[in-house]
C-alpha cells in the first residue's frame, strides 16, 4: 500500500477546509500540506449557501450586540468565550475574503453593503446578491491555487482515521477514480467535511453531506457534542428541499398561511408591519419559525400538496427590480424548479432539515480531545451556535474557526517528530476490511437504498421539529437493527473504477453512526431548548441541562451520553424575546 | 400542460455504460424509470441506481444547479441533469451520455483534471503589487465596477461549455471557454493588476486565437456566463497588447 506523509492534512475542501489550508500555508510555509476531499473542492456544499455571512461593520453596531443575538438565538447553549472570539474576528475574516476577490455586493460609494437577517438586531450580514456560498467557495478555491505548498487529493474518500498511542496520526483513503487504497501519515489532521443533513429524508443538503467527518472522529474516540440540535430551515421548496434563502424575508418577504394571514404574529414574534422589522416576525429565529409552521398545520391553516403541507412565502410586493438585483437566485430557482415566477406568484414552502448545530467537540482553537485532530465548520461544534444557529453565522464560522484550526494545527505539527510506524499495520487492516467486507463481498441481501430510506424515515419520525421520549426510544432500537442489517449488505459493483456503490455503502455506515448519536443525545436531553423540542418535557431546564451533551462511542458501538457545562462569560441565561 | 393530458407511466433512458476493466469501449444500456412531471433526468438516474442497478456510476450533489457536478450529454446536448426535466424529452427514449470531448473514467463520469490544470495556469486569483493591511478596510468597488466582471464570476465549472466547444473537441490543448472567462473575471476586477501575467497563456498558441467564435459555449451555459463574449472582449485587448509588444517592442506593454 502507498503511504504518503504530510505535516498537516485537511479533510474536506469546502469553506472551512480551504480557509484552514490557506491559514496553514500562511502560518508556516515550511510545512507540507494537503487537502483531501471526496469531491473536487468547488463541488463542496458551501456552494449552496445563499443569504450572507455575518460580521459587525456598521458604526452603530457592536461586538456585544452580535454576541447577544447569537447567544439568545442559541437559547444560551453557546459557549460565550467562543462567541466573543467569533464576533471579534469575524470582520477581519470578511475583509480578508474581500481582499482575495470575493464579489461582495456594494453600496453606491463602493463600500461593503450589508443586509438584515433573522434574529439579528442590526444589519450585519455581508452578501453577494443571494449566492454568497458559491462566491465564497470559488474565491477560496481559486485563491488556494496560488499556494504551491498546498497539494490536493481530489475525489479521494477517507474511510478511517489512524490513531496510535492516544494521538491522531493520519488517514486511510480510497482514490475513487482507481479504487487504489492508500494511507497518509499526518502529524495533524483537520476535519472539515461539513454536516450530515442526508441522515434525514427531506433536506437542503447536497448528496455529499453524509456526516463522514463526524463518524470518523466518533469512531476514533472523539465525542460528538450537542448532536440533538438539528436546524429546520423554515423555507424550503416542497419535494426537492431546495432552499429559498432567508434573505427573501430580510428583504421584506412575508409568510402567509392558507388564509393569506401572516401567522407568525400568533406565536410571540411581534406584530405585522409592512416593512421588515429586525428580530421580529419573519425576521425571527429559524427554530421558532419552523415550530410555528407545525402549530399552523395542527390548526389546519396550511395548504396540503402532493409533498406534504406547505404555506406561502410572498415576495411579490418587493418588485421585479429589487428581486433581480438582490434575490436573482430565488427567482432562478423558482422558475426552474417549481415553474413559477416569484415576481408574480407566491412561493410554496415548508420547513426542511438544513444544518447541524452539533458536531465534533472542539475547543476554541478547533482542537478535539484527541491530540493531533482538529475540526472546523459544520462538522465541528465549538460551540457558537448553541441550540439554534442564526442565519449567516455559519459561513463566518467556517472562516473564523477554519483559520483558527489551521493556525493551531500548524503550531502543533511543527512541534511533532516523524509519525509512528505502528499506524502502517492499522492501515493495512483497514485495506483488508474495505476489500473483504465491501469490494469483494458477493453475498448479502440488503440494498443500500432501502436501508438508507428506512434510516431517513426513522430519523424524521423521531428527531423532527417536535420530539417525544417514546418515539426516540423506538428509533434507537430501529437504528440498531439497521446497523445489524448493514452487515448483510448486497453490493452489485465490484469494480475498482469510480465505484459509487462502495462510497455509498461507506456513507450509509457513517450516517447510521451519526443518526444513533443524534437519537441518543435527543433522548437524554429531557427539556426543550432551541431546536430541540420535547413535547413530553416542554420547558427549558437550566438546572439540569445548561450543558453540552457529549456522545461517546462505546466498544459495543452504542453511544454513551455525558455532559459538559456551558461557558457563561457575561450573559446569564434569560428569556428569548422577539418582536419587541 | 393540461391535467387531462395522458402521461406515460414510465420513460426509457439509454445510458452509457463503460467499465474499463471489463469493456473495451462504451455501450448504451436501456433502463425504464417511472415518469413524474417534476422529475429531472438526475432523479431518473438515481431511481435506476437505487432500485434497478447499483453499479451505475455518475456524479451529483446539490440538485439545485450550483455545484456543477452533474453535467452530462442529454440527447446529444450538454446539460446539468438536475435541471433537465423529463417532461422536456417526451416521449423518449432519453439518451444520457458522459460529457463529450473528455476522457471517460467510467459510465457517466469523465476525467476533468485537464481543466484543473488550465484553471491554475490562468492565475484565477487577485494579483496585486502590495497587500493592503486588513486594518485599512476594504478595497472600494462601486456597483458599476462590480458589474463589469460579475457575470464572469458566475462560472460553476460544470464543463458544459467544454463539451459544447468544437475547438476543444479538435484541439484538447485549447485553454477553453470557462478558464478564459475566469481569467477575464480577474482581469476586469478593479482590485486586480494581473492582466499582464495572464497574457502569455491567453494570447499564446492555445489561447483565445484558437476560438473561431462558434458561440456554443455561451448557448449551453446554465448560469448565463458569456464565455464567447469574454473571448471576443479579450481578443480586442489581447490584439492591442500583441500589436504593442511586436510592432512597438520598445513601448510599454
Amino acid at each position: 500500500m502507498d503511504v504518503f506523509s504530510r505535516d498537516v492534512l485537511v479533510v474536506g475542501g469546502g469553506g472551512a477546509g480551504l480557509r484552514a489550508a490557506i491559514a496553514v500555508a500562511e502560518a508556516n510555509p515550511r510545512l507540507s500540506l494537503a487537502v483531501i476531499s471526496k469531491v473536487y473542492p468547488m463541488r463542496s456544499h458551501t456552494v449552496s449557501a445563499e443569504g450572507g455571512a455575518a460580521a459587525v461593520i456598521k458604526p452603530e453596531d457592536s461586538f456585544d450586540e452580535h454576541a447577544y443575538d447569537t447567544i439568545s438565538g442559541g437559547d444560551w447553549l453557546c459557549d460565550q468565550d467562543a462567541v466573543e472570539a467569533f464576533v471579534k474576528e469575524a470582520p477581519a475574516e470578511m475583509l480578508q475574503l474581500e481582499h482575495w476577490g470575493c464579489p461582495w455586493s456594494r453600496q453606491p460609494d463602493g463600500r461593503i453593503a450589508v443586509r438584515s437577517f433573522g434574529g439579528m438586531k442590526v444589519e450585519r450580514t455581508w452578501f453577494a446578491a443571494d449566492k454568497i456560498g458559491f462566491h465564497m467557495l470559488h474565491t477560496l478555491f481559486q485563491t488556494s491555487l496560488k499556494y504551491d505548498a498546498l497539494q490536493r487529493y481530489d475525489e479521494c474518500f477517507v474511510t478511517r482515521l489512524l490513531v496510535d498511542d492516544g494521538r491522531c496520526r493520519g488517514v486511510v483513503a480510497i482514490e475513487v477514480a482507481t479504487g487504489r487504497i492508500f494511507a497518509i501519515a499526518a502529524k495533524t489532521v483537520i476535519l472539515a467535511t461539513g454536516g450530515c443533513g442526508r441522515v434525514f429524508p427531506f433536506t437542503t443538503n447536497g448528496a455529499i453531506k453524509t456526516g463522514d467527518g463526524m463518524a470518523l472522529a466518533y469512531r476514533a474516540g472523539a465525542p460528538l457534542k450537542d448532536m440533538e440540535f438539528v436546524q429546520y430551515h423554515p423555507t424550503g421548496l416542497p419535494f426537492t428541499g431546495i432552499l429559498i434563502t432567508e434573505a427573501a424575508r430580510s428583504e421584506g418577504g412575508w409568510l402567509l398561511n392558507k388564509d393569506g394571514y401572516r401567522y407568525l404574529q400568533d406565536y410571540g414574534l411581534g406584530k405585522p408591519e409592512p416593512k421588515p422589522v429586525l428580530r421580529s416576525m419573519e425576521l425571527g429565529p429559524r427554530d421558532r419559525l419552523s415550530q410555528a409552521f407545525v402549530k399552523e398545520q395542527e390548526k389546519g391553516r396550511t395548504f396540503e400538496g402532493p409533498y406534504g403541507h406547505y404555506v406561502h412565502l410572498d415576495i411579490r410586493h418587493l418588485g421585479e427590480e429589487l428581486i433581480d438585483r438582490k434575490l436573482p437566485f430565488v427567482r432562478e430557482l423558482c422558475r426552474k424548479y417549481v415553474n413559477l415566477d416569484p415576481v408574480k406568484e407566491m412561493i410554496p414552502i415548508q420547513p426542511v432539515v438544513h444544518y447541524m448545530m452539533g458536531g465534533i467537540h472542539t475547543d476554541i482553537h478547533g482542537a478535539t480531545p484527541l491530540p493531533g485532530l482538529y475540526a472546523a465548520g459544520e462538522v465541528a461544534c465549538v460551540s457558537i451556535n448553541g441550540a439554534n444557529r442564526l442565519g449567516s453565522n455559519s459561513l463566518t464560522e467556517c472562516l473564523v474557526f477554519g483559520a483558527r484550526a489551521g493556525r493551531a494545527a500548524a503550531g502543533f505539527a511543527a512541534e511533532q517528530k516523524e509519525s509512528n510506524p505502528a499506524v502502517f499495520a492499522q492501515a493495512s487492516d483497514e485495506q483488508k476490511r474495505l476489500e473483504e467486507s465491501l469490494l469483494r463481498k458477493t453475498d448479502g441481501k440488503e440494498r443500500i437504498a432501502s436501508l438508507r430510506e428506512e434510516m431517513q424515515k426513522t430519523m424524521e419520525a423521531c428527531a423532527g421539529i417536535y420530539r417525544t421520549g417514546a418515539a426516540l426510544q423506538q428509533a434507537a432500537q430501529d437504528l440498531h437493527q439497521l446497523q445489524e442489517r448493514f452487515h448483510d449488505l448486497r453490493l452489485e459493483d465490484h469494480s475498482y473504477t469510480f465505484n459509487t456503490e462502495l462510497t455509498g455503502a461507506l456513507e450509509l455506515s457513517f450516517m447510521l453512526d451519526v443518526g444513533e448519536a443524534i437519537v441518543a443525545s435527543a433522548l437524554a436531553r429531557r427539556e426543550s431548548r432551541g431546536s430541540h423540542q420535547r413535547t413530553d418535557h416542554p420547558q427549558r431546564d437550566n438546572e439540569k441541562f445548561l450543558a453540552h451533551s457529549l456522545a461517546y462511542r462505546t466498544p459495543e458501538g452504542l453511544p454513551r451520553i455525558d455532559y459538559l457545562p456551558v461557558t457563561i462569560t457575561r450573559w446569564p441565561p434569560g428569556q428569548r424575546v422577539y418582536g419587541k | 400542460m393540461g391535467s387531462r393530458e395522458k402521461l406515460p407511466p414510465t420513460v426509457t433512458l439509454a445510458v452509457t455504460r463503460y467499465r474499463p476493466e471489463e469493456e473495451s469501449e462504451p455501450t448504451l444500456q436501456t433502463y425504464e424509470a417511472p415518469y413524474r412531471k417534476d422529475w429531472v433526468v438526475l432523479d431518473a438516474l438515481n431511481y435506476i441506481k437505487d432500485k434497478v442497478d447499483g453499479s451505475l456510476s455518475f456524479r451529483w450533489s446539490c440538485r439545485m444547479g450550483v455545484c456543477g457536478s452533474c453535467g452530462m450529454m442529454v440527447n446529444g446536448e450538454p446539460k446539468l441533469t438536475c435541471a433537465a426535466f423529463l417532461s422536456d424529452y417526451l416521449p423518449g427514449p432519453i439518451r444520457v451520455e458522459p460529457l463529450q470531448f473528455f476522457p471517460i473514467v467510467r459510465d457517466l463520469v469523465v476525467d476533468m483534471t485537464d481543466f484543473l490544470h488550465k484553471l491554475k495556469k490562468v492565475k484565477p486569483w487577485v494579483v496585486r503589487e502590495e497587500e493592503r493591511p486588513l486594518s485599512e478596510g476594504e478595497y472600494r468597488q462601486t456597483p458599476e465596477q462590480l458589474d463589469i466582471y460579475k457575470q464572469f464570476s458566475m462560472c460553476i465549472n460544470c464543463m458544459l461549455c467544454y463539451a459544447a466547444c468544437p475547438i476543444y473537441g479538435l484541439e484538447p490543448g485549447f485553454v477553453g471557454p470557462a478558464a478564459i472567462a475566469l481569467a477575464q473575471r480577474y482581469n476586469l476586477d478593479s482590485r486586480d493588476i494581473g492582466a499582464q501575467e495572464r497574457l502569455d497563456i491567453l494570447s499564446g498558441k492555445d489561447g483565445i486565437w484558437e476560438c473561431t467564435f462558434v458561440g456554443e459555449c455561451t448557448k449551453v451555459c446554465p448560469k448565463n456566463v458569456d464565455p464567447a463574449g469574454a473571448i471576443q472582449q479579450y481578443k480586442l485587448t489581447g490584439a492591442a497588447h500583441w500589436f504593442k509588444s511586436v510592432l512597438l517592442p520598445w513601448g510599454r506593454k
